[in-house]
């Protein structure tokens, strides 16, 4: 017999690779802004804060280090990595490699939701009502798409339009109502930025996004299985309507979590999955977690691109834009069966 | 075996598209339904693998009643070949193949190495062991039609349906379609396909069950009930059948 294998070691290693390539964007990204920081006292102030000693810590690196660049960069990692990996799992549920947060208009469901918690606070509300809108907008863009039990692509990118511009028109509203404080707060944060990100930030991302990675991952085999259609995956002993339910909740609200800590950021959930599944092939038990680490990457990037650009800070959202844009272009130029033949 | 004991079935309120079927495929017997378009083919084969659940009646397979199972557990006895087509993602053909274990999973990992295993013997039984790298989009709709049979293969049940699995062939896949149904109903399978060309009904199969306006109209061996009677009733004075040394028989076309 021919020797077949189905080469799990070489994407491991790949995963293991981009792993290690999380760990140095992350030191890099540390060590580079407005104050260059040399890598050695970077490692200082790390352990001066995690064991206690080693006081010889210079106090002005230690402060950019521990209380703005490493909560920034952690939240801004795992909200790169909640995007990417939200995105492949939409990908695979609605069989299409085009769909994403931003098209299902999740993200401006879950701004909507948190736009009305910036206007009526109430506490832990912005995460829960930018939740409870994602899901609101997923569930209309999945009805409103679905033909006689098919959601074919033109009718899910439409829905999300139609979807994207009615949340839109009322966050409008209350930038319109709100005063001035609370329309700064709704700019700023609809513009997608890690700005303002702290340890609070970071605290409320930290156990919920893996959580939500970990449960998806979990269900990646049956993923594979759901992407083949509806029919085969019955026929293989697949509850097909209640595992979509489940992973279309849980890439809501991880996209959610994230929408509601940094504002919308766009085309990492489109991008990135795309391009892990050019690297490790659509099997989603390493598509996933390969879109996570380079999800993470790209973000990271993008932020540190976002503040190092100028004087002052580009926002993240217009970042990730602008480099997204034209790959989005260069795929629908060069693989335009794959979008609309898929079927 | 699969035995359906006198299944109707409707959409909503509209009116019943099955009624009063009855009937029995015995172990490693190869039977196919008949019928023209929109006899109800898909309908009955969709109740056979539990999608749909019948108004009235019981389907069992192996002695176990299905319309009160959970998806999981049909999974386990009957497998289902659909006809081909082409999913979004590029997987490769031999992925495709190994997600026939899918019903037998236990944990959430996925497959182990004994699943991959029994895929590369399946598609060496099949003969598309030489495809196995190759992504499945891009192949032709009779290698995708054969993987799809492979992937049937490891859900290792004793049932098997399969929707029109020689439609999208040429002569030599047929054959060998065919030639694996056989071998797989001599193991001792029981296999329900739909058929479109009544000779390889005639050629390959054991029984045949010929729908027509909701019901069973003829069930038997295909030799016997295959009359140009039922032909005609069927699809109007366009065929007749020949026999040749008093044992096969063709359907040949009215010409001129």
């Amino acid at each position: 017999m021919e020797k077949i294998d189905f080469n799990y070691r070489n994407k491991i290693l790949t995963i293991v690779f981009a792993g290690i390539l999380l760990f140095f964007t992350v030191i890099f990204s540390i060590c580079v802004g407005v104050y260059t920081i040399p890598l050695f006292e970077v490692f200082n102030a790390i352990i001066y804060h995690i064991l206690g000693n080693g006081g010889a810590s210079n106090e002005i690196y230690s402060t950019i280090v521990w209380d703005i660049r490493i909560p920034r960069i952690l939240t801004g990692m795992l909200i790169g990595m909640a995007l990417a990996t939200s995105g492949a799992t939409y990908q695979g549920v609605f069989r299409n490699p085009l769909v994403s947060p931003f098209i299902l208009g999740v993200s401006s469901g879950a701004a909507f939701g948190a736009a009305l918690s910036i206007i009526y606070p109430v506490p832990y509300s912005v995460q829960i009502s930018a939740f409870i809108f994602g899901m609101v907008a997923v569930f209309f863009a999945y009805s409103l798409a679905k033909v006689r039990g098919k959601t074919p692509l033109v009718t899910l990118l439409l829905a999300g339009v139609i979807l994207g511009s009615l949340f839109n028109a009322l966050v409008s509203i209350f930038q319109y109502m709100a005063s001035v404080a609370q329309l700064k707060a709704i700019v700023f944060w609809l513009m997608g930025g890690l700005h303002h990100i702290g340890w609070t930030q970071f605290y409320t991302v930290v156990f919920l996004i893996p959580l939500g990675i970990i449960l998806l991952m979990g269900y990646s085999w049956k993923l594979n299985i759901l992407s083949l259609g509806d029919e085969e995956a019955k026929s293989l002993g697949i509850n097909s309507e209640r595992l979509k339910i489940i992973l279309i909740i849980i890439a809501t609200f991880i996209t959610s979590i994230s929408v509601s800590v940094a504002g919308i950021i766009g085309w990492v959930g489109l991008m990135i999955p795309h391009a892990s599944r050019l690297i490790v092939g659509p099997d989603h038990r390493f598509l996933l977690p390969l879109s996570a680490i380079m999800g993470g990457i790209f973000l990271i990037l993008c932020d540190t691109i976002a503040r190092t650009i100028t004087t002052g800070e580009v926002p993240l959202g217009i970042v990730t834009s602008i480099l997204g844009a034209p790959y989005l272009i260069y795929l629908l130029r060069s693989k335009k069966t794959q979008f609309f033949g898929g079927d | 075996m699969i035995e359906v004991q006198n299944i109707y079935f409707g959409y909503d309120n509209r009116g019943n598209v099955l009624e009063e079927i009855s009937f029995k495929v015995k172990k490693g017997e190869l039977c196919a339904i008949f019928g023209p378009n929109g006899a109800g083919k898909s309908t009955l084969f969709k109740c056979i693998i539990g999608f749909l659940k019948p108004k009235r009646g019981d389907i069992y397979i192996e002695g176990k009643d299905i319309t009160k199972m959970p998806i999981e557990d049909i999974a386990k006895l009957i497998a289902y070949v659909p006809q081909e087509h082409k999913p979004p993602f590029p997987y490769l053909l031999k992925e495709i193949v190994l997600m026939g274990r899918t019903p037998h999973l236990g944990g959430i990992f996925g497959p182990k190495k004994e699943d991959m295993e029994k895929t590369l013997e399946a598609m060496e039984t099949i003969g598309i062991s030489h495809l196995a790298d190759r992504p499945y989009t891009e192949l032709s709709g009779g290698q995708r039609q054969l993987a799809l049979l492979a992937r049937a293969l490891i859900q290792e049940t004793k049932a098997m349906v399969l929707d029109e699995p020689t439609s999208a062939l040429d002569f030599k896949n047929q054959m060998i379609i065919w030639g694996t149904l056989r071998k797989l109903t001599k193991e001792g399978m029981s296999i329900i396909v739909s058929v479109h060309d009544p000779n390889h009904m005639l050629w390959f199969c054991d029984r045949v069950i010929i729908l027509h306006n909701k019901r069973i109209i003829a069930n038997g061996d295909p030799n016997d009930v295959l009359t140009e009677d039922v032909l005609k009733m069927l699809y109007g004075d366009i065929c007749k059948i020949k026999e040749f040394d008093n044992s096969l028989k063709i359907v040949m076309p009215n010409m001129g």
